[in-house]
């Protein structure tokens, strides 16, 4: 099973734009130690330090890996293995916590046989201000690589990749299946 | 447009997408040996220079593909002379003079310099 960072697609235009919601529950056990609270340090006077759940800014760049690569591939039948292959800008300007939703809209901005550039806007959601709608949090860019496409020089390495689609698998099916998306 | 806008647009480009500064990005330097382009770039400025000039560029176009694999294009890691000919009618843009020298293959990715680009965008724009 592989570790979904989306909760649901709710909107996919083929080729074009995909937008995803995630939900931060304080159930995810990482986020007890992202940060873990902190005792007193001797000669630090800093101090102790409360808890503080904020989900990590590096599995949020991943959540819009995975709206955009899903984007990529059912752009492309999800015949190619879409593999992240650079972040060229990632810009987030608030934490993000348990019981507030993330909203990710990723758009292509070019493909092609090698590849497909992404960029996409993360929206923040907080239960607690629902007057405020989702707000804009940052900027993501992405770059993925179509593997097979691109083993030309690495190749000669004796490097080989499995037959089957290996990035897209059942945890992606799942998922694509209750945002009412047609899967193979 | 003339010359200057192009090389100001292409180097604004570079700029973003290979994190290097201003006075790093001169005519003469190479994408991969000067700039640190490594070959996903490639593919990022193609997108960038399709976006910036509002033309599409095909795959191939401006910079070559299928030549390393090709047994009749490469052998020994040099380039051939057959393959040296598809490279030349393949990429106009693209100034040959110094590779000749030493057609190594694993040399093809430094003929590309900022010049090379501009170049391409002024003849895909003329």
């Amino acid at each position: 099973m592989r570790w979904m960072w989306i909760d649901r697609i709710v909107e996919l235009d083929r080729g074009k734009r995909l937008v995803a919601i995630k939900n931060i529950s304080l159930a995810e056990e990482h986020l007890h130690d992202h940060f873990a609270a902190r005792a007193p340090v001797p000669g630090d006077s800093t101090g102790p330090l409360p808890a503080l759940p904020v989900m990590p800014m590096s599995l949020i760049i991943e959540g819009m890996a995975q709206a955009a690569g899903i984007l990529v591939g059912h752009a492309g039948d999800f015949k190619e293995k879409v593999i992240l292959a650079k972040i060229g800008r990632a810009e987030l300007s608030r934490d993000a916590g348990p019981g507030m939703t993330l909203r990710y809209t990723a758009t292509i901005q070019g493909m092609d046989n090698a590849g497909a550039a992404t960029t996409g806007t993360v929206e923040l959601f907080d239960h607690a201000h629902p007057q405020r709608g989702f707000e804009p949090i940052g900027v993501i860019e992405l770059l993925f690589s179509h593997l097979d496409n691109n083993m030309g020089g690495a190749g000669a390495t004796g490097e080989a990749f499995p037959e089957h689609n290996f990035v897209f698998g059942e945890g992606f099916k799942t998922l694509l299946r209750v945002s009412g998306i047609a899967v193979e | 447009m003339t010359r200057d806008e192009i090389f100001s647009k292409v180097r604004d480009i570079l700029m973003d997408e290979l994190a290097v500064d201003e006075d790093e990005v001169t005519p003469q330097s190479s994408l991969v040996k000067d700039l640190g382009a490594e070959s996903i770039d490639f593919l990022a400025i193609v997108f960038k220079l399709e976006q910036a000039f509002g033309f599409k560029i095909a795959q191939g176009e401006l910079f070559p593909e299928n030549v390393a694999q090709d047994p009749r294009y490469v052998r020994d890691g040099k380039v051939t002379p057959e393959g040296l000919t598809v490279l030349k009618q393949r990429l106009p843009h693209v100034d040959f003079a110094a590779f000749l020298k030493d057609p190594q293959v694993s040399k093809v990715g430094e003929l590309f310099t900022v010049e090379t680009l501009v170049n391409f965008v002024e003849k895909k724009l003329g």
